[in-house]
């Protein structure tokens, strides 16, 4: 057929004469009021495992900081958006439990590419990312999360700011990092637990080896 | 009085009414008509790649149009320093108003039924579906469409900007370039029908085998089919607007209400095309004869014209979409090459042809002496083809001796 050949190709794709769709459609709008969210929002999928969101400063079991204000996330931070300034620690009621705590931790999100390199440099866990991405905020000042937005609730859970998007159960969420127990394959540290507890989760689990 | 409507011939209130509903009605029409082409247009091919195209804005997402355009009216309007600032506001207008005209001599309805000449009657007054029937109706359709030339035209130029300018440069040579094979095409269907008034036309193709795609042989439509493609801007012969080339083309420089007076206009000429096509070829309101039935639509009443032409309409939107779907836009030498020594040509040959075949047909020629005259005259043009085809072989094969690129 030469140059019509291509005419039915097209064709066919169209889904009148029985091509498929490989793309799914929005759930929101109209319809998802009438069926499930009041708001119309969108349904969200199910997250992998892994996921880098927006950040939490993670605290101890026993509500202490982790961050111990060393500045290595902020200066392996591949788009310079992280500003930590440390400060020492009173002795009579210490932020931390080491020497030092982060007085200042800000993270700029218009910057931040969402790396992990910041949890990776982390040498307490004190920075952890969650799931979260979708927040939408209308100006730059809020872009700037400070610290006392970014470090996690009495319960354990991050804060809830106006202009994000949580979803019941995505509280639960606060940690995306990897929890391999052995990821050289190295048999003797197969299922030896290497990180600390958290506020309000304990110790979690070691992520599922691989078969 | 050349244009007038005939029911103004004798002034009455009651007429004069009817025809101010009419110019409301085609206003109307033509906006909507416009809106959902783009958002036809948008669903169509979204469904041939496989997406799904606009879903949130209304249902299907038909509204989408509507919502683009309100959010254009509120954007800043920009008018670059260096641009003629009169010319720059003007083209959008010159773009946008003949495509609207165009719609006021294509026949949208009317009674045509057994060979009637499309009248029918509304609020006891005798009336054409049509806003304007002028003697001339096909040449106001080539004048209107020449043009349009100009808003793109003036538009790159008046910007004060390279790529503008490349890109109405590029317009101005393909619309002069096609509008010669467009008017040669035209002109078989003008001869065949005898008549330049646009429902005259429809009226003479009262059977399907009168239908001028069938009686004029089809290649005339083929024709004209692909220089409407390049006079619209369609691909594939978008170079206009080529975005890897050209950033957007002859609209670069242009923003906020005065885009979308372009795109408008775009889609527009769009649809107004596929009506003359529809009014030229396939006979516009025309009822299709299925099964000795003359009219299946004839419980519609007046209006059974206006689906007729609407459903053949549909057909040639998709058309144009499935073009945009398939083809990949042709280089420009590619695009010349069809246009001055493929499609004029033929035209031209063809409409001689025509024209041998009508001389027969008034000297009463037998069917053997048309047959035989007929097949000398394919014979000649074939010859002369091959020749045309030979003399282009031998200019591209010196071009490249002397290392031109094309």
């Amino acid at each position: 057929m030469g140059y019509l050949e291509g005419f039915l190709v097209t064709l066919k794709q169209h889904r009148l004469f029985g091509g498929k769709r490989v793309t799914t459609s929005y759930s929101g709008g109209r319809v998802a009021k009438k069926v499930s969210d009041p708001e119309g929002r969108d349904d969200k999928i199910t997250k992998p495992e892994r996921m880098h969101g927006r950040h939490v400063l993670n605290r101890y079991d026993d509500g202490m900081e982790k961050c111990i204000g060393c500045e290595l996330c902020a200066g392996v931070c591949p788009a310079k958006c992280i500003y930590v300034r440390g400060a020492d620690n009173d002795p009579q009621d210490p932020t931390s439990p080491g020497e030092r705590y982060g007085f200042v931790y800000e993270i700029n999100y218009l910057r931040c590419i969402h790396c992990d390199l910041c949890v990776e440099a982390c040498p307490t866990e004190a920075i952890t990312e969650s799931k979260l991405f979708e927040f939408s905020f209308t100006n730059r000042r809020d872009a700037v999360y400070t610290k006392a937005e970014l470090v996690v609730g009495d319960d354990g859970r991050p804060q809830r700011l106006p202009w994000e998007d949580w979803r019941p159960g995505e509280y639960q969420q606060t940690s995306g990092w990897m929890r391999a127990t052995s990821p050289g394959g190295d048999a003797d540290f197969v299922g030896h637990v290497g990180w600390s507890s958290e506020l309000g989760y304990g110790v979690r689990p070691p992520e599922e080896s691989a078969p | 009085m050349l244009a007038l409507d005939e029911l103004l011939d004798d002034l009455s209130f009651g007429a004069v009414l009817i025809v101010l509903l009419k110019v409301v009605i085609v206003f109307v029409v033509g906006l909507v008509a416009t809106m959902l082409m783009v958002w036809f247009e948008r669903k169509v091919i979204a469904g041939m790649q496989n997406r799904i195209g606009p879903n949130k804005a209304g249902p299907w997402g038909i509204l989408q149009t509507l919502a683009d355009g309100i959010k254009l009216f509120f954007k800043e309007d920009l008018i670059p320093d260096r641009s003629d600032r009169f010319v720059f506001k003007l083209a959008p207008y010159l773009a946008f108003v003949p495509a609207f005209l165009v719609w006021s001599v294509i026949p949208l309805g009317g009674d045509f039924s057994g060979g009637k000449d499309g009248h029918v009657v509304l609020f006891d007054h005798v009336t054409r579906l049509q806003l304007a029937d002028p003697a001339i109706g096909v040449l106001l359709l080539l004048a209107l469409s020449s043009i349009a030339v100009y808003g793109i035209m003036l538009a790159g130029w008046a910007s004060g900007s390279k790529y503008p300018l490349l890109g109405s440069v590029r317009a101005s040579a393909q619309m002069v370039s096609y509008e010669a094979a467009l008017g040669l095409s035209l002109a078989a269907v003008i001869m065949v029908s005898g008549t330049l008034s646009t429902s005259g036309i429809v009226a003479y193709q009262s059977s399907l085998s009168k239908w001028h795609i069938a009686g004029t042989a089809f290649v005339p439509f083929a024709i004209f089919l692909i220089a409407a493609t390049a006079e619209l801007n369609r691909p594939p012969f978008d170079l206009v607007e080529a975005e890897q080339e050209l950033v957007g083309g002859f609209n670069t420089e242009y923003s906020s209400i005065r885009f979308a007076l372009f795109f408008l206009a775009e889609f527009m000429n769009t649809v107004t095309m596929s009506g003359v096509i529809v009014t030229l070829f396939f006979g516009g309101p025309q009822p299709l004869k299925i099964g000795g039935n003359d009219n299946i639509l004839s419980v519609l009443g007046p209006f059974s014209g206006t689906v007729w032409f609407l459903l053949k309409l549909l057909v040639f939107l998709y058309i144009y979409v499935w073009f945009r779907a398939t083809l990949p836009r042709l280089r420009y030498d590619q695009l010349m090459n069809l246009g001055w020594k493929v499609m004029i040509p033929v035209a031209l040959g063809w409409f001689m042809l025509l024209a041998l075949l009508r001389v027969g047909g008034d000297r009463g020629w037998t069917r053997l002496h048309k047959t035989t005259v007929g097949v000398v005259a394919l014979a000649v043009l074939a010859v002369a083809g091959a020749l045309l085809s030979l003399a282009v072989n031998v200019g591209s094969r010196n071009r490249d001796r002397e290392g031109a690129t094309f």
